[in-house]
């Protein structure tokens, strides 16, 4: 079934009777080409251009409980390519250009929304390091502007510019940066892959991977075994516990990190906004509820739930930032569990078995990433090369100290990216 | 969160500073090969429940913490100094 | 309409407020929903989507429908739940989310085009053409979506912070947290007995029903006396438990100001507070679900529960004639207490064909309500039963579906509650919370007896684990009746019944979602937005759980639950962010010279939470540059002053210092002789720069080492780390002596001869070479010096015990000034460094090796240290990396900029072709241009050669000369001349 406005007033006028499901929930085969673990943002779409782009569709996708439950169901939803190492550039920069094409490829409305991001700065020296940042933004053909105080000042008028702990010195405007509606992403890729022959097999946990030889064969499942000439782990938030399966040890380490959503308000920001000076970011929804998050609760953490210190800090950045949204109400908060790496960026690599592949350590970035993350993945196991826009996201950069994209410049400790 | 610090005695989290793993207590000998530095630094048991962590009483005593605790429920088994031999000591 | 003699309302004190403008008039212990209610006013705001007709649906915090403003201009304050919402004299209530009024909604019109507007269809179409969205849809969507609004203007009402400690925490003081608090509070424990509400006893004052022989209320009111004589007990009433964390710690938010027409400067208007209990009850009662049937929506249709409670507590009955649907015996209640107050109540209507009879009322058994009418208001309803239907004229409609336990808390930590069949509900499942049990109606016991009991038994529970003694004594007598009641969620018919009223999610959109396979709960939750309004599904939830059970042939525990998260009901940014608000999100330190610096007029920077004078201008100085360009020049020519006690001081004694710093320091410290200073370089464990600075032997075991002012407390934390986790066996104690001591660069050629003016005893370069350090007494005080130098001029720092700071900073630039030098602020320092190549943060940024900045020699091959065995990683070092270079401009333009990327001269400005970056920028007076320092990728071995540093942003291109770093005095004679 193909969405569009006159699908829409068709099916109003005749009793929204015809509508099909998204995806279908088929029985799970005993042998695929390729078993993707993982029915989150990532899986979804490592499966749909698996099987758009490699014309690969004997392909199943095995989430443990409903698809798009993890990170990609539980986060602030910005869509951004604003990194400044090599590695990390090209990459969110491909993310972006897929989001850019999104809804029209996946007929699906995302609600991709390039309202513009501003990071903040508030010295001289985050000046520099946001000028070097904007620049590599430049040299990798994506946008930015550097905004002094009052060009801030005209996006931003409800900034403290007068009282706030730490002065506005300027802003990083990235036009091209916004938010897009996160459960949309999963659904959209979902109904993709089903609609290309993709099983997507929910309530389907993964308990073992089949190795031969140094060749994986498969997996046990709570549903039984299935066989697979290759396997993908997509797992962010889970990734030690189902590589474990394979023996491997991961250079992660899970943490949780809290977001938060208001009351419905007529608009009141128009921006994606991020404070330089303690971690707080924000938008508001298009239903209306200020979306915000902040730092790491900053211990180990499976739990999808955070404490009061990090909740009290974001509430305070708010409030010496914007002192305007005082009267907004928190109306939920969450967590979602962070792989953390020891550089702050990625991995979409082979591992040591044949065959068996992962894409894990997204720490922050694993929504805005979605779209590249699975188009990369999926070249990757169909044709076991890197695809150029993720070569550096390799496993072993941490033992040999090449390529390390320590964005934050915090060093080898996970939990302080 | 509410961390017992085993000089000060019960406190918020607020006061504590993590670092991570407590396989930091365990540094290898500068030359004990690349395999044992990659576990030291970067590689992770990072288990779904019982783990042993690293806590700095930063806004407290100063003394660094081994934790037990359950990452999946919160709930802290143990805490003791991480230098006083109680818990696995250092090089 | 109001009735006499009923109501906990003061009816000698009224009350007068506006609601859009129209004034009104209530009583003393009114709500703003009370009082609407009594002065006939029933439409109260306007739904999400559809922008239907909204009236009070509850009397509770779960409030959906009415939603007001509060207050205009900045304090203006948007959602507030009008059945929370005390009544004051004055308060100016507005509706919102309707244009141009209330009455008149032009967004109504979407009510119309409801069929193409039903579950997700936004996700299926506005996708064409592709700029439309961000430009027309989507700005339309946000535009008629969203509530209230903010002002727009700062924040100017006080809110606190506040902590509290207890052995037991009672949450709801309705008659189950009435008797936990009572019979622990007896024993000795200490207690704190919070309620959202502001008046204790929960539902006893909605009800009519009696506890001891008493009223209920009064049995409360008794209970809340004796509890407040006690000095261990804190009733905290307008106090909502909000979240529950980890070991024991819970949110709460007071109403401390709001129900106040004047408040008290002094008063903050909410505080929020955190506090950490022993135990906790949960006695948090339980909420009244709708009954889903065709527009049920409309303003007049309430629950059973709260039209008894306008009426018994409020003394209001919400309609002329009245009606009462329900599927269990507690609806009958409304029909005795409205008749009893001599209301009109025109049917009774029980969906059970076996329902107990109810005197005096037209009696509808096995019967459903299947429509309404009424387009601002309810004004008839139609019952259908085997024998037809019957059109009633009505104008309120009381219904009830049952009952939900408030165990949302319970949840907070992840736990699923249990669906118990006898009473259609979920409950808590013990131990969901550690230290957490739950009492009464959120326990699933809804006869107050039961309450009762219930309370005791779970604080004697409590009692026994913090070892007090449960005091003895027999339970009041109360009512055993929990009413039966059989499932009914939805009436079968066409059209519209809505689930969440605010939402405007409807059956219809439930099963929709299940036919588009958004079978999960939590997919049809966030399909339809089902729960996800500001009741968060308080009201709902649990019924469109069985909507979807249903529709999917699945039970209800089948099914599944989505997750409460805190917090319980929504908390103010500003509540929680209490004290962010302007400075106050982060220390400020100040240092002994800032009073000094700022009577000169210094600009005050900000620097790792201390402030720093910028520049300090002098008369006829138009910008920052002719000041430091002046200050530069003063320490090059004659002698600068300034404040340095930012950086970071540890005082470090032992006999292990040597070991403990040759373990820290990449280089070697055990060779340091006593009275001598080293430049060390500290590595993270991962082989990059942490921090630099210098270590100074004071004695034979007195060491004292800087850090940058920023590493300050990282450094600090990284000493205690290899001290207590990596040798402990080291013999060495230090401590941060930052604050302790005010220290000043004294630099330039005429520091010496200044020092001698100051210092007790002259100096003389024998005993004072460079990199000396040692006592000195200034003006008697004893002080210390370093012949250290940052500026790459002759120099050294003093330094005195902060309180002598302030006048020896006077006493210094006083001095200096009559050697035409004087104070110098953070921009010539800057430059100084620059020429010299000195490096800070801008260049070890935490991604740089020793290797990287040309200090890779110093990692000493003799020792091990932090950070060696992963610094000789392979790709931590060599020419494939980039690294420190100093740059001239060479070109016409002679301007550089921090940021800008360096690439080769004729390469095009391309990621794939950059060779590197500008971290640090100056204009140099001393050598008459633009210096950069900067990292190029093998730049070591390519001094002299060319390279363009490109800034987009700044549309900056310069041609520049790759040199070494160190631009000024390479040979170093300044500094030890």
């Amino acid at each position: 079934m193909r969405f569009s406005g006159w699908k829409v007033l068709s099916e109003g006028l005749t009793g929204n009777r015809g509508w099909s499901p998204h995806w279908r929930e088929p029985e799970p085969r005993q042998d695929y080409d390729v078993v993707i673990i993982g029915g989150g943002g990532h899986g979804l779409s490592t499966a749909y251009y698996l099987a758009k782009e490699h014309g690969l569709t004997n392909i199943a996708v095995l989430e443990k409980n409903y698809i798009g439950g993890g990170n990609v169901g539980r986060n602030t939803t910005i869509v951004r390519a604003n990194y400044f190492l090599p590695g990390n550039s090209e990459f969110y920069s491909h993310a972006l250009k897929l989001w850019e094409g999104l809804e029209e490829d996946l007929n699906y409305n995302v609600m991709h929304s390039q309202r513009g991001l501003i990071n903040l700065f508030h010295s001289d020296g985050q000046r520099d390091a946001f000028a070097r940042r904007g620049n590599a933004m430049i040299n990798q053909g994506d946008d930015a502007e550097l905004l002094d105080r009052e060009g801030v000042r005209q996006y931003l008028p409800y900034l403290d510019f007068d009282n706030g702990r730490f002065p506005i010195y300027g802003g990083l405007l990235h036009r091209r940066g916004g938010t897009a509606r996160h459960d949309a992403v999963a659904w959209g890729y979902a109904r993709g892959a089903d609609q290309r022959g993709v099983h997507l097999i929910q309530n389907c946990e993964v308990t073992g991977i089949d190795i031969e030889n140094g060749r994986v064969r498969g997996v046990q499942t709570t549903r039984g075994a299935i066989r697979a000439r290759k396997v993908g782990i997509v797992v962010a938030g889970r990734s030690g516990q189902v590589a474990a399966m394979a023996g491997l040890r991961l250079p992660i380490e899970s943490h949780v990190l809290q977001a938060f959503v208001t009351e419905g308000l007529k608009p009141v920001i128009d921006h994606v906004v991020s404070f330089g000076m303690g971690h707080f970011y924000i938008s508001q929804s298009d239903k209306g509820g200020l979306v915000f998050g902040g730092d790491l609760d900053f211990y180990a953490s499976y739990a999808q739930r955070g404490n009061l210190p990090m909740v009290e800090h974001v509430m305070e950045a708010g409030m010496t930032l914007m002192p305007m949204i005082g009267k907004a109400r928190v109306l939920r908060s969450w967590g979602g569990i962070m792989d953390m790496t020891p550089d702050g960026s990625p991995i979409i690599d082979k591992t040591g078995v044949d065959g068996l592949y992962i894409d894990c350590g997204w720490c922050y970035g694993g929504f805005k990433a979605v779209p590249a993350s699975g188009h990369c993945f999926a070249h990757l196991i169909a044709t076991d090369r890197p695809h150029g826009a993720a070569t550096r996201f390799r496993l072993d950069r941490f033992r040999t100290g090449h390529g390390l994209m320590d964005e934050e410049g915090t060093g080898a400790q996970h939990n302080l990216h | 969160m509410r961390i017992t610090c085993p000089i000060c005695g019960e406190r918020d989290r607020r006061e504590f500073y993590y670092q991570g793993d407590a396989v930091a207590l365990r540094r290898p000998a500068p030359d004990a090969g690349e395999a044992a530095w990659e576990d030291y630094l970067h590689l992770r048991e990072n288990p779904a429940g019982t783990t042993r962590d690293l806590w700095y009483h930063e806004a407290g005593c100063g003394a660094w913490l081994v934790v037990t605790r359950d990452t999946v429920t919160h709930a802290v088994q143990a805490v003791a100094l991480a230098g006083d031999g109680s818990a696995e000591g250092g090089s | 309409m109001r009735v006499e003699g009923r109501g906990l309302i003061d009816r000698a004190r009224p009350v007068r407020f506006t609601f859009d403008g129209v004034p009104h008039g209530g009583f003393a212990g009114d709500t703003l929903a009370s009082a609407l209610l009594a002065n006939g006013v029933r439409m109260h705001g306007r739904s999400f989507k559809y922008h239907r007709p909204r009236g009070v649906l509850t009397a509770g915090s779960e409030e959906p429908n009415a939603l007001v403003t509060i207050g205009t201009g900045p304090g203006a304050e948007p959602n507030v739940r009008a059945t929370m919402q005390e009544l004051h004299d004055g308060l100016a209530a507005r509706s919102q989310n309707c244009w141009p009024s209330l009455r008149h909604d032009i967004m109504a019109v979407n009510d119309l085009a409801a069929p193409f507007l039903g579950a997700g269809f936004y996700y299926k179409t506005f996708m064409w053409p592709r700029t439309f969205w961000e430009k027309l849809y989507e700005p339309l969507i946000r535009k008629a979506a969203g509530l209230g609004a903010l002002s727009g203007a700062a924040n100017r009402d006080r809110y606190e912070k506040a902590h509290a400690f207890c052995d037991l925490l009672v949450i709801g003081a309705g008659p189950a947290g009435l008797m936990a608090a009572l019979t622990a509070a007896r024993a000795g424990a200490d207690v704190i007995l919070a309620d959202e509400g502001f008046r204790a006893g929960g539902r006893l004052t909605g009800e009519t029903e009696e506890i001891d022989g008493k009223p209920g209320h009064v049995w409360a009111e008794d209970v809340v006396a004796e509890l407040d004589a006690m000095p261990n007990v804190r009733i905290m009433l307008r106090t909502t438990v909000t979240g529950a964390y980890d070991q024991g710690t819970y949110a709460a938010l007071e109403r401390v100001g709001r129900h106040l027409a004047a408040r008290p400067d002094a008063l903050p208007l909410e505080t929020f507070w955190r506090i950490v209990a022993r135990r906790a009850i949960l006695a948090a009662g339980a909420i009244e679900r709708p009954v889903a049937f065709r527009n049920n929506d409309r303003p007049g249709i309430m629950t059973a529960g709260a039209v008894r409670t306008y009426l018994n507590r409020w003394g209001v009955v919400p309609g002329h004639r009245v009606a009462v649907f329900g599927n269990n015996d507690d609806a009958h209640r409304t029909v005795r207490d409205l008749t009893a107050a001599g209301a009109h109540v025109v049917a009774l209507v029980d969906s059970r064909h076996d329902a107990p009879d109810v005197a005096g009322v037209r009696m509808f058994r096995g019967a459903m309500v299947s429509d309404t009418r009424g387009r601002r208001g309810l004004e008839s309803i139609t019952i259908r039963s085997v024998s037809g239907e019957d059109h009633l004229a009505v104008d309120c409609l009381a219904m009830s579906g049952g009952w939900n336990p408030t165990l949302h808390l319970t949840c907070h930590t992840n736990a699923r509650p249990l669906w118990r069949e006898n009473i259609l509900a979920f409950v808590p499942v013990p131990g969901a919370v550690p230290g957490l049990s739950a009492a009464g109606a959120c326990n699933g016991a809804f006869a107050t007896a039961d309450c009762l009991r219930e309370g005791r038994d779970a604080a004697g529970a409590v009692l026994v684990d913090l070892g007090h003694a449960v005091p003895q004594g027999t339970l009041p007598r109360a009512s055993d009746d929990a009413g039966r009641l059989a499932p009914l969620w939805a009436v079968p018919a066409r059209g519209r019944a809505w689930l969440d009223f605010q939402n405007d999610v409807t059956v219809k959109d439930v099963r929709q979602a299940a036919q588009e396979n958004f079978r999960s709960v939590e997919h049809m939750k966030r399909y339809t937005t089902q729960g996800m309004a500001t009741d968060q599904g308080k009201n709902s939830n649990v019924a469109a759980l069985a909507i979807l059970a249903d529709v999917t042939g699945r039970t209800i525990p089948e099914t599944g639950t989505t997750t409460f998260r805190p917090p319980y009901s929504p908390v103010p940014i500003a509540a929680m962010g209490a004290g962010g608000q302007g400075k106050g999100f982060a220390p400020e330190r100040f240092t002994t010279s800032h009073a000094a610096s700022v009577e000169r007029g210094a600009p005050m920077i900000e620097a790792g939470l201390w402030y720093r004078p910028s520049y300090f201008p002098e008369a006829g100085e138009t910008n920052w540059r002719q000041s430091c360009d002046r200050e530069v020049a003063l320490v090059r020519e004659a002698v600068g002053i300034c404040d340095v006690s930012t950086l970071g001081k540890i005082d470090l004694q032992g006999p292990d210092v040597p070991a403990f710093l040759d373990l820290l320091y990449a280089n070697r410290f055990s060779t340091l002789k006593v009275g001598r200073v080293r430049y060390g370089l500290m590595l993270r464990e991962d082989g990059h720069v942490m921090d630099d600075g210098t270590t100074a032997r004071l004695g034979e075991h007195h060491y004292l080492m800087t850090t940058t002012t920023a590493a300050a407390g990282q450094v600090m934390r990284h000493l205690e780390f290899v001290h207590q986790c990596l040798c402990p066996g080291l013999d060495v104690a230090f401590t941060s002596v930052t604050e302790q001591w005010a220290q000043f660069a004294v630099a330039g050629p005429e520091s010496r001869a200044l020092l001698n003016e100051l210092l007790d005893a002259p100096l003389s370069d024998a005993v004072w070479p460079f990199m000396a350090c040692g006592a000195v007494s200034v003006k008697g005080v004893a002080g210390r010096l370093f012949r250290i130098s940052f500026s790459g001029e002759h120099a050294y720092e003093i330094a005195v015990p902060a309180r002598y700071g302030a006048s020896l900073f006077r006493l210094l630039l006083s001095l200096a000034e009559t050697r035409g030098g004087g104070a110098y602020g953070m921009e010539a320092l800057n430059v100084l460094r620059i020429e010299k190549g000195h490096i800070t943060h801008a260049e070890i940024h935490g991604r740089t090796t020793a290797d990287d900045i040309g200090m890779g020699r110093m990692v000493s091959p003799a020792k091990d240290c932090i950070g060696k065995t992963m610094s000789e990683r392979p790709g931590l070092s060599g020419p494939e990396r980039e690294q420190l270079v100093g740059l001239r401009p060479v070109g016409d333009v002679k301007k550089l900029t921090a940021g800008a990327h360096l690439f080769d001269p004729d390469d095009e400005a391309v990621r794939v072709n950059g060779k590197g970056y500008v971290t640090s920028v100056c204009y140099s007076p001393t050598l008459g241009q633009m210096l950069a320092l900067g990292f190029l990728k093998n730049g070591r071995a390519r001094h002299g050669q060319r390279v363009r540093a490109v800034d987009h942003l700044r549309d900056l291109e310069t041609l520049c000369e790759v040199v070494d770093p160190v631009f000024f005095d390479p040979e170093g004679e300044r500094v030890r001349g």
